[in-house]
């Protein structure tokens, strides 16, 4: 399989015009990547991504010092807290949920697993203020620091024109915003191949991987592609069979008991971190829709090699396991009971251990340069991944085209 | 930006809800309605449970009734009875409609059961009738007078005279376009039943009918066809309301003829197209109707699924769940006086087709 002749001309083209972006510092598009989706209430400024970066990594904003955005999102762990099942918070509070990279989450249409959140200016504020997260009460103790500390209130001046009161949690969230919307990685050995047409890119086993994703292991479907970038997700939510398997004969009682708890004032966003029963019901938490009981949002599939363990409470702790779920047809133990509310789409797929292997090796093509070093050291290792032989350690040039803007990254 | 939580703004995303959100919308439009007469009822159909070999069975159409089922437990309040469509199994064997009913088991609440030409023609209903009781009946719930019809019967002489097993009898009705098939029928002895039973029945009372096949003539290749559905409607005719569920086309229809709205049931196992599709002949599809989108073909589970209705003043409002999709409401237009689409219905209002290649 090889790739089509006019895709190598765009591709190669966006290329070069990433790494010009890059240099600007604003809108790099790295090969298989679209361009960056920014709202028009929220343009990029270099200053403004800054001013993000140095909010991102600020632990003072959690009521005990000494958590940061960046503790769960952290840059040298592929912005995860990779192996970490589920996320620690304040005190090594544990949620319920393993902690989604940051990468290309640019790309999402809707925040968080359960997709509660529309937006990556909305999604920041809820983490300062959940209490097994950073823990505060309220946004004043953030406000407090932004509007005295000297460096961010010049900050906030030059980006927004706004110093004292003027800045609030909207101007904070929008610099995040932006800081964010700079981790963005494509370049992979498989975007080299596929869009890039270097043939040498990837070798057979990814491609065979590749081939089987379009087909017999039903990937694409949710996993989406276009012609010229992969975002690797529908941006929709599905309940393939992981934790809410775990409370299915509860949910007849459990599913109304919490709509009431709701309707008479439950903080979905604490209650899904919080509380391990409400977290597995998935989007049907936010959204009441019986057509997502348990259902929770199509992850990328980027740089998924080095954010182990996987799935929305971090249950998985291998790709390889991952793929033998699906095989199984929605069960990660192979006799286990499928549940009720189980997406159509999710069956039994009949694949050998072979072609597990080719999967996972496809999957393992899709890591960014900038992350090949955490690959090796990840979690995850190939080792893991019984029948794979070792993919080819591709030359890697990291680019400036890597995590555009975030230079501390 | 800032999602609201408060139970008002979900009941605004028109999903199928827990009873809890999604009922009290229409239980307070009425004014004149005994708050003590509504009630709900859940409409599951068209399983189509099919043996592979011994206790195997076909995946697909397994999942699609086993998730109807237990979505159909969580409903807020519980609903008053379930009525099951019809074509409960696909060959109309005991091993079908024993796993079937076994599935249906799972239910919480009173089942109904309406016969189906996959439930009929391998033994003319011997086996099923032992497990669900009578082909037709009637029953009073609340104030409305509810019958079930057989209406996937036909002509003596197919079912009797044609076919040399009963194997093949039940293939050859179960096909599509098939020129061996036959027409379904109330026929002359339910009519005559309906006819007594119904002249027991006040004029005002609400009458809700069900019956696997419309009672009304659409196509008649797929048997979108009852042969004396006329008949039929004659004998509603006197009656101020009246509602006609259907089962059998495995998509959202509806209709108002003369005084009888009628309302389709989604399958549990698989869309069918709309005739329009089948250019080749006469097609009578109720121009009320606004189509279903075309469905994914990877969501096995897309365009299938199963309502709830919500009788309110004995006029009826079913709300489809379509997995996903936008889930839909067809409720009964006392102005207009026919059911309309609560959302789609404005022709400016529908969602245009996508443009995908």
């Amino acid at each position: 399989m090889e790739p089509p002749i006019h895709t190598v001309r765009v591709a190669t083209c966006a290329s070069i015009l990433s790494g010009l972006f890059a240099v600007g510092a604003v809108l790099a598009q790295p090969l298989g990547l679209p361009p960056v989706p920014v709202p028009a209430d929220n343009p990029q400024t270099p200053e403004k991504i800054a001013l993000g970066d140095k909010l991102f990594n600020d632990a003072r904003f959690s009521s005990t010092g000494d958590v940061s955005c960046a503790t769960c999102h952290d840059p040298a762990k592929a912005f995860t807290d990779s192996p970490l099942v589920t996320s620690e918070g304040i005190n090594k509070l544990t949620g319920t949920r393993n902690a989604p990279t940051v990468i290309n989450s640019a790309y999402f249409k809707l925040f968080f697993w359960d997709g509660r959140s529309v937006d990556l200016e909305d999604q920041a504020q809820h983490p300062i203020v959940n209490p097994v997260e950073m823990g505060l009460v309220n946004h004043d103790p953030v406000l407090q620091i932004v509007r005295t500390d000297p460096d961010y209130v010049a900050r906030f001046k030059k980006v927004f024109d706004k110093q004292g009161e003027q800045v609030t949690m909207k101007e904070v969230q929008q610099a995040l915003a932006s800081f964010e919307r700079t981790i963005v990685a494509g370049d992979s050995p498989f975007d080299r191949w596929y869009y890039g047409g270097d043939r040498n890119a990837v070798n057979d086993q990814v491609k065979r991987g590749f081939d089987l994703f379009l087909t017999k292991g039903r990937c694409v479907s949710c996993h989406t592609m276009e012609q010229d970038y992969a975002l690797f997700t529908d941006n929709r939510f599905h309940n393939i069979g992981v934790g809410v398997n775990r409370i299915q004969n509860e949910i007849p009682e459990f599913a109304p008991a919490f709509l009431t708890a709701k309707s008479a004032g439950t903080d979905v966003d604490k209650a899904v971190l919080t509380n391990p029963k409400v977290s597995e019901l998935g989007r049907f938490a936010v959204t009441e829709s019986l057509d997502e009981i348990g259902a929770f949002k199509t992850s990328t599939l980027r740089n998924v090699a080095v954010t182990a363990p996987f799935m929305h409470d971090g249950s998985l702790a291998t790709l390889r396991d991952v793929v033998e779920h699906y095989n199984n047809g929605g069960v990660t133990r192979k006799d286990d009971p499928v549940n009720d509310f189980l997406s159509g789409g999710i069956r039994p797929l009949n694949l050998t251990d072979d072609e597990i292997s080719d999967l996972v090796a496809f999957m393992e093509s899709l890591t960014s340069p900038q992350f090949a070093a955490q690959k090796a050291a990840s979690a995850n290792p190939i080792s893991c991944n019984v029948k794979t032989t070792v993919a080819d350690a591709s030359p890697v040039t990291p680019t400036s085209q890597a995590v555009g803007g975030g230079e501390e990254m | 930006m800032d999602i609201k939580y408060d139970r008002r703004s979900f009941i605004k995303t028109s999903t199928v809800s827990l009873g809890a959100a999604a009922l009290p919308l229409t239980m307070v439009e009425l004014a004149f309605a005994k708050p003590s007469d509504n009630f709900t009822f859940a409409y599951i159909s068209d399983s189509h449970i099919q043996q592979i070999k011994g206790t195997q069975f076909v995946r697909n159409w397994d999942r699609g009734l086993i998730r109807a089922v237990a979505e159909t437990n969580l409903l807020r309040p519980k609903p008053d009875f379930i009525m099951y469509g019809g074509d409960l199994a696909q060959m109309g064997n005991k091993a079908e409609l024993d796993h079937g009913a076994e599935l249906l088991s799972k239910l919480n609440g009173k089942v109904y059961h309406v016969m189906g030409e996959h439930d009929y023609y391998l033994d003319l209903g011997e086996y099923w009738s032992k497990l669900f009781g009578k082909q037709y009946y009637s029953f009073n719930h609340k104030g409305v007078h509810f019958v079930v019809l057989n209406s996937i019967l036909t002509y003596d002489d197919w079912t009797f005279n044609r076919w040399p097993s009963a194997e093949q009898r039940m293939a050859e009705m179960a096909g599509l376009d098939n020129p061996n098939g036959s027409p379904f029928m109330v026929g002359d002895k339910q009519r005559e039943w309906l006819k007594k039973d119904l002249a027991k029945v006040k004029k005002d009372t609400p009458i809700v009918v069900f019956s696997h096949s419309p009672l009304q003539k659409i196509y008649k290749g797929w048997n979108f066809w009852t042969e004396d559905a006329e008949q039929v409607q004659a004998l509603l005719a006197p009656f101020d309301k009246v509602t006609v569920f259907y089962g059998h086309v495995h998509q959202i229809q509806y209709n108002q003829v003369g005084n009888i709205a009628f309302t389709s049931a989604m399958a549990t196992a698989w869309p069918w197209p709309y005739p329009q599709s089948y250019a080749q002949a006469q097609q009578l599809l109720p121009k009320l109707t606004v189509q279903m989108n075309r469905a994914d073909p990877f969501f096995e589970r897309d365009a299938t699924g199963w309502q709830f209705i919500d009788v309110n003043s004995g006029r009826a409002s079913a709300t489809f769940n379509l997995y996903n999709n936008s889930t839909r409401t067809v409720a009964f237009d006392p102005e207009a006086g026919h059911p309309r689409d609560l959302t789609y219905q404005d022709e400016d209002k529908r969602i245009a087709p996508q443009v995908h290649y």
